[in-house]
């Protein structure tokens, strides 16, 4: 901050000789080192941030090191960055990690896919037609308040052990976001682009497609980031529940049988996961909302 | 509402003549038809056949009702109102008096509680082909770029992509745009804006243009220009138009005829011939007669507001 200023004082006494030039030139030239200063404050703020969140992140993670390796917390309970990070080798070395992934992002893939496939066309036509919403309404706001988890056993007596009642309970752990938001999105079109619509001749199905449907697309985004989140929530209490595979299984007996160094490596495989998908969803989002963000 | 507006037009009995009527070399953009013993041949290959005049509205009433209390807002009065082909015709009245409601019964949006309106000898009771409405916001759709905007009439007419594009192009031209055709309607300027709506209007090609207050959202010298540029384009397209104004000036610029509104429900209480010669440039502002027509304008509406107890 300091030094940024004086920087710039120092630049204008440099330019302070040339005062002779035409008034547009220094103006422009003035307008070049606004930008300038502003991108160059940007910069310094975006590295500002990120120095200290790494600082907090190693602090606490050295903290935590430090704690364990003195004795000051049992290692048997709390385990240590560098013993997570040695059993997270091991773990991936002798394929187990790669085993469970592959079952967990399995049980998430066709839970989330299918949630998305029923999820956005029930939001879409509880929205867009008003006796649909009327039908479906009670039906949709009783699931939506019930605590998932407690279908699994239900799930468990309809489709056994395997991979299906876990699916069920990922579709149905992340299919009330997208049906939510599609719905607002459909109630919400803006009456003055439907009216354009209208004038030029549109017919019901055409002011869907080409009014309602575009206008949807930021809720449909916000829709499958929070149904993503959901259904990994889902993935992994279905494991935890029952079964015999997968990053929440891991988690659920690695913590039974005291290998508290195997739950780490689990939760911070989930936590990466996560970050993943979420943040290239949010680039998916800016990428596609670009015809917004361009306005003045 | 939308429901009952929005049902599918009988696309068949007009929607191919909407299609290439004259050829690319631009010079023959809507020609005025020669009458044909009395009747009138529309410049399509429809060759829609008519009794004159274009535009008839006979005796129309609009009447608003509170979706709450069901009170009654009587917006327009009896209006009786004859466009013929070719002309230009300007409605100018109080901000509030029914203008913007008569021009939407015209385009098919509003419903009228009594009294007819036929376009072309056929009776309006629905947004049609035949008519293109100029919004006074220019509502264009954010998420198409400024050619996806101007085919947007006939793309849902079902004209294939690269022949509206093609089509557009002259347009694109007709209200100088070219060169922004990919850019999305948040990087233009108003006036770029109401260009691209004014655009969007012409290239569906329709035998009556109306325009609602078109340049009223723009700041005054953007205004003008966009004021001369319309009649350029009216010069070279001699649509028939319909327009809404509470710019008494800009109306006797444009029009052959002002109408004028009195307050709320709007009569007429005027319908004055501007004299003046076409075709026309900015300069006409200078014209004695113009600077005459304007003030007649301007007091008929003052007489009327004087008149109507409120
Ligand atoms: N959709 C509507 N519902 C109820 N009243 C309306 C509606 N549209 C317009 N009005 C009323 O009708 C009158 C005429 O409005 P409008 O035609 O928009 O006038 P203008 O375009 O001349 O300003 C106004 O008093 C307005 O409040
Ligand atoms: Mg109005």
């Amino acid at each position: 901050m300091n030094s940024d200023a004086a920087v710039l004082t120092k630049k204008s006494f440099l330019d302070a000789p040339s005062r002779s030039r035409a008034s547009a030139d220094r103006q422009n030239n003035a307008t070049c080192r606004e930008i300038s200063r502003f991108k160059r404050r940007k910069l310094l703020d975006h590295l500002k941030g990120h120095a200290l969140s790494t600082a907090v992140f190693v602090t606490v993670f050295a903290l935590w090191e430090i704690a364990s390796r003195t004795g000051l917390v049992d290692p048997m309970f709390s385990s240590s960055p560098s013993a997570v990070v040695l059993t997270g080798i091991e773990l991936i070395s002798d394929g187990t990690l790669a085993k469970h992934v592959l079952a967990s992002g399995k049980v998430y893939v066709l839970g989330v896919g299918s949630a998305i496939v029923l999820g956005v066309p029930i939001g879409v036509a509880t929205g867009w037609f008003k006796w649909v919403n009327r039908a479906f309404s009670p039906l949709i706001s009783a699931f939506y308040t019930m605590p998932r988890i407690a279908l699994m056993p239900v799930f468990i007596i309809w489709f056994g052990l395997g991979t299906s009642a876990k699916v069920a309970l990922v579709l149905l752990s992340a299919i009330f976001p997208l049906i939510v938001n599609m719905q607002v999105a459909m109630q919400n079109i803006d009456e003055e682009y439907k009216r354009v619509g209208i004038a030029y001749g549109a017919t019901q199905w055409q002011l869907f497609r080409t009014i309602a449907l575009p206008s949807s697309v930021p809720f449909l985004l916000t829709g499958l980031r929070l149904s993503m989140g959901r259904g990994m929530l889902g993935v992994i209490a279905a494991e935890i529940f029952g079964g015999a595979e997968g990053l929440g299984y891991l988690i659920q007996y690695a913590g039974a049988t005291f290998q508290i160094d195997v739950v780490f490596v689990g939760v911070v495989v989930i936590a990466g996961f996560g970050v993943i998908v979420d943040r290239s969803l949010a680039y998916f989002a800016t990428r596609v909302d670009s015809w917004k963000i361009t306005s003045s | 509402m939308n429901e009952i507006l929005a049902r599918e037009l009988e696309a068949p009995a007009y929607g191919p003549a909407l299609l290439f009527s004259e050829s690319e070399s631009g010079a023959g953009l809507a020609e005025p038809a020669a009458p044909i013993a009395g009747r009138r041949k529309l410049p399509d290959m429809m060759a829609r056949q008519y009794e004159p005049p274009l535009l008839a509205v006979k005796d129309l009433v609009i009447t608003y009702e509170h979706q709450k209390t069901g009170a009654q807002t009587e917006a327009v009065h009896c209006v009786s109102l004859d466009i013929e082909e070719g002309e230009f015709v300007t409605i100018v009245g109080l901000s509030g008096c029914g203008k913007t409601s008569f021009l939407n019964a015209v385009a098919g949006l509003v419903k009228a509680v009594s009294g007819s309106i036929t376009v072309a000898g056929r009776r309006v009771d629905r947004p049609g082909p035949d008519r293109a409405v100029v919004f006074q916001k220019a509502t264009l759709l954010p998420w198409r770029t400024v050619m996806d905007n101007i085919t947007y009439g006939l793309e849902l007419r079902g004209i294939p992509k690269q022949q509206a594009r093609q089509k557009a192009g002259r347009y694109v031209d007709l209200v100088q745009l070219r060169g922004f055709e990919h850019f999305h309607p948040a990087a233009l300027s108003g006036g770029m804006q109401q260009r691209v709506n004014l655009a969007r209007a012409l290239v569906t090609e329709p035998y009556l243009l109306l325009l609602d207050e078109p340049f009223a959202a723009l700041d005054a010298i953007t205004r003008e220009s966009m004021q001369h540029e319309l009649l350029a384009i009216w010069n070279q397209t001699r649509k028939t138009v319909l327009m809404v104004t509470h710019q008494i000036d800009e109306a006797v610029l444009l029009s052959d005829r002002v109408i004028v509104f009195s307050p709320r429900p709007a009569r007429i209480a005027a319908d004055i011939r501007i004299n003046l010669p076409r075709p026309r440039t900015g300069e006409v502002r200078f014209d004695p007669v113009f600077e005459q027509r304007t003030k007649e304008v301007f007091d008929v509406i003052h007489q009327s507001t004087g008149q109507v107890v409120p």
